[in-house]
């Protein structure tokens, strides 16, 4: 198998240089995502407008696949309602699962379609999806998700 | 040069290109163990100690051969004292609950170390919650070994306990059992308890030898099936524990108020025991003699400095850990700027097998300051070619993740 599909190279750029990647002082809400398989843990503030996530951030360490996910997620659901960010999560979920309902030239994906990839590397699923995980939670009040109990 | 030939081991001569490194979760097996277990079920299989008849016979002699043989390769002069389990996590939880629960008290301490196996450390923390007892834990030198005096800071009158690993799973990191067993009979009555997972399958172990109280073992990584393991413990601790589990087999006399407890070892197990995984084992040290521990300990050494050597080559990746001379065949490392998951995941599409992550023991990765490791773990059958390819598949790995262009294949 091709490991440039799974490693493209919009993801570890976002690997090296994560975006967002700090603590929010004013956030409203906080959740922290946890892979209990592989010890991986992130943090996901959400500074909430209403209903639209006004701004987003994270911290946390991990692999290149699990950083990068939660750096694309915050560029790519900031503005968004909670609603639209939902939706994202389940076409996202659909794609790096190699769900039949995905559809990778979505163009609403946009970078997230980098992550076609890691349908083909099951063991690596739980990394690209920890941090929505998070964001999820944080958006229903939660402050913990795992990727073992979804 | 392997010691034992990948030939005689059916996964690895079915996968001629497979990079196997990861032992020390798991061994694969020979075909002399995968025989036997077949032999035994297609000739002598029928449930042991209950039919008067001759094939349930054949299944106890069997099942108690078995028991003898491992018992001669662990150094245990009464084999009645090793009782069978799933393995090393539920040997340390018979101990935990079946002599900790009434021998432990509020107050009392519990002492293990930083460097501790998940299936060392959360028995006796969940005892001591349940006890209202103290857990201790002892540190770690930097080079991850145990800190024998702090050690010897924690123990009092008051400690019921004493439980450590011989070699770590993490690190490799070989400890000084007999040192620590003396130095804690010095200064308190605690009972010792060695974790031995790791170091039953790599060197020549004795029981009799190591001045601990139990000792705990797992067949499958010392190339016998997964789901049997063993438990050895001094005769009179065993004789004064009450049962772990109760059912069947385990009973002297079953009366409508109370029961009495079968002789040892057949007090601590309950039910249809695994006869199959007890003859397999059997198999596996048998393979082992064969193959000699001394040699195999030797064959590790070697490419244990072949790994560390080449590894040392590489700029940017660290070994965990202490010297070659105070470690078994594992090595634990961290590359700069690519994280262990990211590492193994390049290493797999190179067909070499390695461990990614905290290695069942956060406490650990905690007090080394990283939140996770690569561990590459060697046996028998591991070759030097196999710390070449290692070395080579962390190098591409480098280059993929430094590069600022498109990763390469």
């Amino acid at each position: 198998m091709d490991l440039s599909a799974l490693y493209q190279s919009i993801i570890l750029d976002h690997n090296r240089r994560p975006r967002n990647f700090r603590e929010l002082v004013d956030a409203d809400r906080r959740s922290e995502g946890r892979n209990p398989m592989c010890g991986d843990e992130l943090t996901v503030w959400l500074k909430m407008d209403g209903d639209r996530i006004d701004d987003v951030s994270f911290v946390g360490s991990g692999c290149a696949i699990s950083k990068a996910s939660a750096s694309i997620m915050t560029t790519t659901v900031k503005g968004k309602t909670r609603e639209e960010a939902s939706a994202l999560f389940e076409r996202f979920h659909d794609l790096v699962t190699g769900s039949p309902a995905a559809r990778p030239d979505d163009p609403t994906l946009g970078s997230l379609a980098a992550f076609s990839g890691v349908s083909r590397f099951p063991v690596r699923v739980k990394c690209a999806s920890l941090a929505w995980h998070a964001l999820r939670a944080a958006l229903k009040g939660d402050d913990a998700a795992s990727t073992e109990r979804q | 040069m392997t010691l034992a030939p990948r030939s005689e081991f059916p996964l690895l001569a079915g996968n001629p290109d497979l990079c196997y490194l990861d032992s020390a979760a798991t061994s694969q097996k020979p075909r002399a163990v995968l025989d036997a277990m077949r032999a035994y079920y297609e000739h002598d299989n029928a449930n042991p100690h209950r039919g008067a008849y001759e094939l349930s016979v054949r299944a106890t002699d069997r099942y108690q051969e078995s028991r003898d043989r491992i018992a001669r390769f662990l150094g245990v002069p009464d084999s009645a004292t090793l009782i069978f389990t799933r393995g090393t996590t539920e040997s340390l939880n018979l101990v935990a609950a079946a002599w900790g629960r009434a021998n432990v008290r509020a107050g009392d301490g519990i002492v293990i170390t930083g460097l501790e196996h998940h299936a060392n450390f959360v028995p006796w923390q969940q005892l001591a919650l349940e006890k209202g007892a103290t857990l201790r834990i002892c540190d770690l030198t930097p080079t991850g070994e145990i800190d024998l005096d702090c050690l010897t800071g924690l123990l009092d009158a008051r400690t019921r306990i004493v439980a450590f690993n011989h070699v770590s799973n993490a690190l490799g990191s070989i400890n000084p059992v007999r040192e620590i067993a003396t130095l804690v009979r010095e200064r308190c009555g605690a009972i010792i308890v060695c974790d031995g997972a790791q170091s039953a399958p790599h060197f020549p172990v004795r029981f009799d030898a190591l001045g601990v109280d139990f000792y705990a073992f797992s067949g499958h990584k010392m190339l016998g099936p997964m789901g049997i393991g063993g438990l050895v413990g001094r005769r009179s601790l065993l004789e004064r524990m009450g049962p772990y589990q109760t059912g069947g087999d385990m009973i002297e006399s079953v009366l409508d108020d109370r029961t009495t407890w079968n002789v040892l070892p057949h007090k601590f197990e309950a039910g249809t025991p695994n006869v199959a995984g007890a003859v397999g084992l059997a198999a596996a040290v048998d393979y082992l003699d064969g193959l000699g521990m001394d040699r195999v300990a030797e064959h590790e050494r070697l490419i244990l400095e072949a790994a560390i050597g080449s590894l040392g080559e590489l700029e940017g990746v660290h070994v965990l850990g202490p010297p070659v001379s105070r470690r078994s065949g594992v090595v634990s490392f961290v590359v700069d700027e690519i994280h262990p998951h990211d590492l193994a995941t390049v290493l797999d599409q190179q067909g070499v097998c390695v461990r990614a992550g905290h290695h069942c023991a956060q406490p650990l990765m905690r007090r080394l300051g990283v939140p996770a490791t690569t561990r590459a773990s060697f046996y028998v059958y591991t070759d030097v070619s196999d710390v070449v390819r290692l070395a080579e598949g962390i190098a591409r790995a480098q280059a993929m993740f430094a590069s600022p262009s498109a990763p390469r294949r």
